[in-house]
Formats: structure tokens, C-alpha cells, sequence
């Protein structure tokens, strides 16, 4: 088969996937504004709940760890073998960090008796339950696409180990970077939604 | 042409055997007639649903089956028929077999994804089966899965709406698929404008799968999470709004709509030239109005909610788009008529059919713009009259469109032929049954008959009586065209390779095809439908003939 030997072809795929990734949180993006445009002063409100400090750490770490990936491509590309490795299990090790602050940050907030169908919620303005309504869809979503690009870096990792990814034949991890850069992508679109509404 | 050994029996991989040979295919042909079987399975329980639906609204009062369970049946039916049949039938089973050799390939780009594609297929299959005998019963709130019901109803619905998911995702990746097959598989020496209309229909669709089941995607996420965590965000008392959940739903449903009648309407273009022995007329007409479809098609989705609260700002700008869908398809519809005006026509079953589509398809698209005009649509909004228009277009479009392209690549995806005659007296009965069945739905929709019941008023009775009668002949005409095609398998009629007299690449290799397609490298014409040779062949046939019959005087 031809087919497996174009990479350009496979990089269309995967943009194609990328792109109906971005629809799947366009949906929700469409929800946020509607409700954004319907309850401003309760978003500005909500968005001053949220830490803005933990929220900028998790942002430098996934933008870290997205130029980590991308350095790990252009190490196997140069057959570096040891240094693309490195690179990817400290993108992996970036991944758990984020991960870990969002549980430390949900952990608070449920603390504060702030969670889906909570009581402080339910009987607040409905503005302010539709902002952590969406907070919680939306960073969750967010969330279990960090542990599916984690998961693929992972695959990666392993491809490298058996030389299944070599400098001849990388497309498998380069497509895998795209979707970690693509997780990062969504945050940057997510932080300032919810954490620096003004 | 000297003899090949089909796909049937090359397995590929190569090293696979017996039942795994299909299992674990990456051949398109092969996971097309996997395609083929799953679709008409389905197709078979959800026709026989709709069936029952009718017997039961034959006479007043409960006939068959009470108000709980009719709930259930026609959201089955609605279900299964859009999900597992309407939406996937034409693309994943006509589209895997015969795009990649329309364009001169091997396969599709990513044979494993197709496969994965499949499996999805099945198991969205699977999961809607169990949904109906888990949790609280069958789901009941309609295929649309309109907030809050399908948030308070105690039915199972997670599950059904975790299967439609599934099954988004299978059609996303089959459209992923072939965008990158034809952009990236395609023989060097096919243009832009050279690939039949087929192979551009199908690109058009899959472009619309892949901008539009995301959406839907995340609507029915939202539906299970709404359902697990209670958020409200569709919910008045908690702030939510349920208007924008049919905004979502219908961002993508009624792009679906036109990934359901595209692909039909390629097949028509396929067929009308090649039984008219003559170029279609307006070759480039019909590629752009696709692409218009496409496009146009995405921005006219509120045209469903005229009736649920909108501004009517939003209510004239809808109702305007909607109006301007009506272009291209007329522009199309023209050009099938254009292309038989003067040619020299061969009937034949797969003709036929096409010839039902086109008539029953201009009604439905008509009855179409009934329901987009807003002041119109008001008075028939959810009445049998919207059960009636969907039905044309859905049913009389791509159910016939799905019909003349069984008939019509049968015999290459098989190698053998079936009885013209049955198929002409199921396509005929098919037909009357189907005008029987759908026209009294409109005048009981003018009348004011509400769709999604399961009793009505006396004044209705006569019309239901009719189209209780027409839904018999519809189902046993269906049944004889299904049947009239196993039979060929008994019957084992060979097919030769161009049985039709087509031009597109798939009619120039053995029937069934070799492992890869094409014995020798295919050859691109400059025109995608030049008869030219055909007929020359023909010309010299006849001529043959005529002389030998001199000679024989």
C-alpha cells in the first residue's frame, strides 16, 4: 500500500481530526458566549473566584510542555534516540503536574460547597451557576484530553523504545505532538474565559 | 479479459483466514459488504417498526399497541433509521466500495481507521440494542432528545444517546477518510474536474460530516451530563436556556440532513447518464451546487424552531437561507431531467429508481419550502404534514437514491445479476404504495393532525385508513426488492464487467473486483462521462448484426 509512506497525507488526517476536536469545544464556546452576553456581571464575578495564580502556572506548564514536544520531534528527526526521550517524559511529567493543580483547584472549590447542583449554587443567581456549570464541563473535558494526549505521548514513548519511530519514519509522533499542542491550544482559549473575565 | 481472482477470495491481509478474514479486513470492499449486511439489518427491524407504527394508527383507539410503547416505537424508528441507516447507507457501504475505485485507487487513505470505523458502526449498534432492555425501558423522547424531557424522562436515555455518539464518531471518520482519499489517493492523471459525480458528492458530504458531528457530539455529552451532575445548564430555574439546546441540536441535525440526501444524489448522477447514453448536462453545475449545498445547508438550521421562541429577526433571516438551499437542489434536479431530454434511454431497474427519486424528491423539496416560509410553517408545525415532507425527501430521496444504487452496483459488488422483472414490480409497487402511504399524511397535516400521537380525532380516520393501506404495499414492495436480490445469490446469474454500459473507472475492471482494484493501470478520459466509445461499440454491434442478417438472407 502506498498509502502508509505519505506523510502529507497523514498530516491531513490529523488535521482534519484537530479540526473537529476544536467543533467538539466550539459547541461549548457558543454556550459560554450566549450565556456570557446574558449574565456579564455573574461571569466577572465568578471569573474573580477562580485563582488566577494556579491557573497562570497550569498555562506556562502546558505551553512548556508543548515546546517540549515539538523539541522531541526535531531530536529524533536529528537521531538524537536518548534526548527525544527525555523531552517526551518530561511533556508526560508536565501533563500529571497540570493535572494535579486542576485536582488541587476542583478540591477548593468543592470545599467551598461550589460543584454541579450544589446547594450554594442552586439557590444563588442562576448567572453564577451557569459560569461553574460551564467551568466544570468545560475544564473537565479539557481535562480528560490531557490524559488522552498524555496516554498518546506515552504510545510514543514506547514506539521510540522499539524503534517503530525513527528518523526516517516519525509521522506517528509527530502526530501524537499535534494533538498535545492542540490541548494546550484549547487551554489558551479556556484561561482567559474563565479566569481573566473582566 | 482474462480471468482475476475477486476480493472474495484474496483475503487481506494476506495471512487471515476464515472469519477473521472479514473481521479483521482492511480491504474497502470487504468492510463495504460488512457495511451492507449491519445497514440492512437494521433497516429490516426499523422498516418493520414504521410498519407497525401505521397498522397501529389504522383505526382509533389503540389498535396494536398502547400510548407507552407507540412513544417507544416511533423513536426506534426515527433512531434507528436516521443513525444506523440513512446516515451511514449510501457513504459507508456505496461510498467504501466505490470511491477509491472511481478515482483510480487501491483503497481508502487510512484502511485500519476504516476499519475502526466499522467496529464504532457496530458497537453504536449494539449499544442502542441494549439501551432498549437495560435501565428504565425503551428511550421515548424522539430522536431529537429535546431538553428537559430527555433530562427528566425516567426512560433509559444515556445509553441511546451514547450509541448516536458512537455512530457520530464512525461517520466523522469515514468522511475524515475519504476527504484525504481524494485529495491525497487520486490517480495523477484525474483533474479536479474529471471525478465522476459520485466520488464529488460523497467529498461534499464528508466535508459537512466532518464541520457538522462534532457539534452533535457535544450536544449529547451534554445530555449525559446534564443527566449525571444535574448542571442546568439547559435548565430555566438553574439560569440555563432550553432553546440553545435545540440550537445545538439543530447546528448539526440539519447539516445531517444534507449528509443524507448528498450522497443520494450522487448516485442519480451516476445513473441517469450512464441509462441515457449521453454526458450529464451541467457537469460543473452539479460539483458546485454540492459544495453550495454543503455550505448553504450549514446556516439554516433554526428553520426547525420557528415555533420555539425566537426573535423574528432571527424567524425572516432562517426563513431566507432556507429559501436559497432550494438553488442548487433545483439546479441538480434540472440537470438529471436535461441529461435524459433527447437521449437515447435503456430502461432498467436501477433507472427506474432513479426516475421515483427524482419525482418523489421534487415533492418533498417543494413540500420543503411549505415548511420553511415562516407564516406557513406555523400552521403545520408538528403535524403529519412535517412527517410527510421528511419522508419524500428522506425516504422517497435517499431510501430510492439507496434502492437504484443497490440495483445499480449490485452486480459489481457481486458478480451476478438479478431478476429485472421482480425488481420492476417491487419498484412499481414500491412507488404506488409509497404515494398512498405519504400523500393522505399531508392533507391530515393541513387538517391539523398532530404528529407523535398515537390516537386522533374521527375526522382524521379516513385519511389514516389510506395510508395504513399504502404503508402494506409500501412494505411488501420493499420486501419483494430485498428479497428479489437474495435470490440472485441463489440463482448465481454471472454478471459481465460493464453490464450497463458505464464510463466511470469502477465499470472498467472484473465484477467482482480483484484484491486491488485494477488489472492494468486505470485510464483517465478527459470527460468523466464520454460515451462516445460505448456508443461507437454499440453502433458497430448493430451493424454486425445487420450485416450477418444480410448474409444469413
Amino acid at each position: 500500500m502506498k498509502s502508509s509512506n505519505d506523510f502529507t497525507g497523514i498530516r491531513i488526517g490529523m488535521w482534519l481530526f484537530l479540526y473537529s476536536e476544536i467543533i467538539l469545544f466550539g459547541g461549548l464556546f457558543v454556550l459560554y458566549a450566549v450565556y456570557f452576553h446574558r449574565y456579564p456581571d455573574e461571569f466577572v464575578e465568578g471569573g474573580k473566584q477562580l485563582n488566577r495564580i494556579i491557573g497562570a502556572i497550569n498555562t506556562i506548564i502546558l505551553l512548556i510542555s508543548s515546546f517540549t514536544v515539538a523539541a522531541s520531534i526535531t531530536a529524533i528527526r536529528l537521531q538524537n534516540k536518548k534526548l527525544s526521550l527525555g523531552l517526551l517524559t518530561f511533556s508526560i511529567f508536565c501533563g500529571l503536574v497540570f493535572l494535579i493543580n486542576k485536582y488541587f483547584e476542583w478540591g477548593a472549590k468543592f470545599h467551598h460547597d461550589i460543584y454541579p447542583n450544589s446547594d450554594t449554587l442552586v439557590s444563588g443567581p442562576p448567572g453564577q451557576n451557569i459560569f461553574f456549570g460551564l467551568y466544570y464541563v468545560i475544564t473537565g473535558l479539557h481535562g480528560l484530553h490531557v490524559i488522552i494526549g498524555m496516554t498518546l505521548l506515552m504510545v510514543s514513548v514506547v514506539l521510540i523504545l522499539r524503534n517503530k519511530v525513527h528518523a526516517g519514519r516519525f509521522a506517528v509522533l509527530e502526530n501524537c505532538g499535534l494533538y498535545w499542542h492542540l490541548v494546550d491550544l484549547i487551554w489558551i482559549f479556556v484561561f482567559p474565559l474563565f479566569y481573566l473575565v473582566l | 479479459m482474462s480471468e482475476t481472482t475477486s476480493f472474495f477470495n484474496t483475503p487481506s491481509p494476506p495471512q487471515l483466514k476464515g472469519i477473521w478474514a472479514w473481521l479483521l479486513t482492511q480491504d474497502h470492499k470487504r468492510l463495504a459488504v460488512m457495511y451492507l449486511w449491519a445497514v440492512m439489518f437494521w433497516f429490516g427491524i426499523a422498516i418493520t417498526i414504521g410498519f407497525l407504527i401505521r397498522i397501529e394508527l389504522m383505526s382509533i383507539g389503540p389498535t396494536i399497541m398502547g400510548p407507552d410503547l407507540y412513544n417507544a416505537a416511533f423513536t426506534l424508528h426515527g433512531v434507528i433509521m436516521i443513525f444506523l441507516f440513512v446516515i451511514p447507507g449510501i457513504p459507508a457501504i456505496f461510498g467504501n466500495f466505490i470511491l477509491p475505485i472511481q478515482i483510480g485507487a487501491d483503497d481508502v487513505f487510512f484502511p485500519k481507521l476504516n476499519l475502526l470505523s466499522w467496529y464504532l458502526y457496530m458497537a453504536g449498534g449494539i449499544m442502542a440494542l441494549v439501551s432498549l432492555f437495560t435501565g428504565g425501558g425503551f428511550p421515548d423522547t424522539g430522536w431529537t432528545f429535546y431538553v428537559p424531557f430527555s433530562i427528566s424522562t425516567s426512560h433509559n436515555v444515556p445509553l441511546t444517546v451514547l450509541a448516536a455518539f458512537t455512530l457520530g464518531m464512525s461517520s466523522m471518520l469515514t468522511g475524515l477518510n475519504f476527504i484525504t482519499t481524494v485529495h491525497r489517493m487520486r490517480i495523477k492523471e484525474m483533474g479536479w474536474m474529471q471525478i465522476p459525480l459520485f466520488t464529488w458528492a460523497l467529498y461534499a458530504t464528508a466535508w459537512v460530516q466532518l464541520l457538522a458531528t462534532p457539534v452533535i457530539s457535544i450536544t449529547l455529552l451534554l445530555i449525559i451530563f446534564e443527566r449525571l451532575f444535574s448542571i442546568g445548564l439547559f435548565d430555566p430555574d438553574k439560569g440555563g436556556d432550553p432553546l440553545l439546546y435545540q440550537h445545538l441540536f439543530w447546528m448539526y441535525s440539519h447539516p445531517a440532513v444534507y449528509v443524507m440526501i448528498l450522497p443520494g444524489m450522487g448516485v442519480i448522477s451516476e445513473i441517469i447518464p450512464t441509462f441515457s447514453r449521453k454526458a450529464i448536462f451541467g457537469y460543473k453545475a452539479i460539483v458546485y451546487s454540492s459544495m453550495g449545498i454543503a455550505i448553504a445547508g450549514s446556516l439554516v438550521w433554526a428553520h426547525h424552531m420557528y415555533t420555539s421562541g425566537m426573535s423574528d429577526t432571527a424567524i425572516f433571516v432562517f426563513s431566507l437561507l432556507t429559501f436559497l438551499v432550494a438553488i442548487p437542489t433545483a439546479v441538480k434536479v434540472f440537470s438529471w431531467v436535461g441529461t435524459m431530454y433527447k437521449a437515447s434511454i435503456e430502461m432498467t431497474p436501477p433507472l427506474l429508481y432513479a426516475m421515483v427519486f427524482i419525482y418523489l424528491f421534487s415533492v418533498g423539496g417543494l413540500t420543503g419550502l411549505v415548511l420553511g416560509a415562516a407564516g406557513t410553517d406555523i400552521h403545520v408545525h408538528d403535524t403529519h404534514f412535517v412527517v410527510a415532507h421528511f419522508h419524500f425527501t428522506m425516504f422517497g430521496g435517499t431510501g430510492f437514491a439507496f434502492f437504484a444504487a443497490l440495483h445499480y452496483w449490485w452486480p459489481k459488488m457481486f458478480g451476478i445479476m438479478y431478476d429485472f422483472k421482480r425488481a420492476y414490480i417491487a419498484a412499481t409497487l414500491a412507488t404506488v404504495g409509497f404515494m398512498f402511504h405519504y400523500v393522505p399524511m399531508f392533507i391530515l397535516g393541513m387538517m391539523g393532525m398532530p404528529r407523535r400521537y398515537y390516537d386522533y380525532l374521527p375526522q382524521f380516520s379516513q385519511g389514516n385508513l389510506f395510508a395504513g393501506i399504502g404503508g402494506i404495499l409500501l412494505f411488501i414492495g420493499i420486501m419483494l426488492m430485498l428479497i428479489n436480490l437474495l435470490l440472485s445469490f441463489r440463482k448465481q446469474e454471472k454478471a459481465v464487467a460493464n453490464p450497463w454500459g458505464g464510463v466511470t473507472l469502477e465499470w472498467s475492471i472484473p465484477s467482482p473486483p480483484p484484491l486491488h482494484n485494477f488489472v492494468a493501470p486505470p485510464t483517465v478520459q478527459d470527460y468523466p462521462y464520454d460515451f462516445s466509445n460505448v456508443l461507437q461499440k454499440a453502433a458497430a454491434q448493430h451493424s454486425s448484426v445487420n450485416t450477418e442478417q444480410k448474409e444469413s438472407e
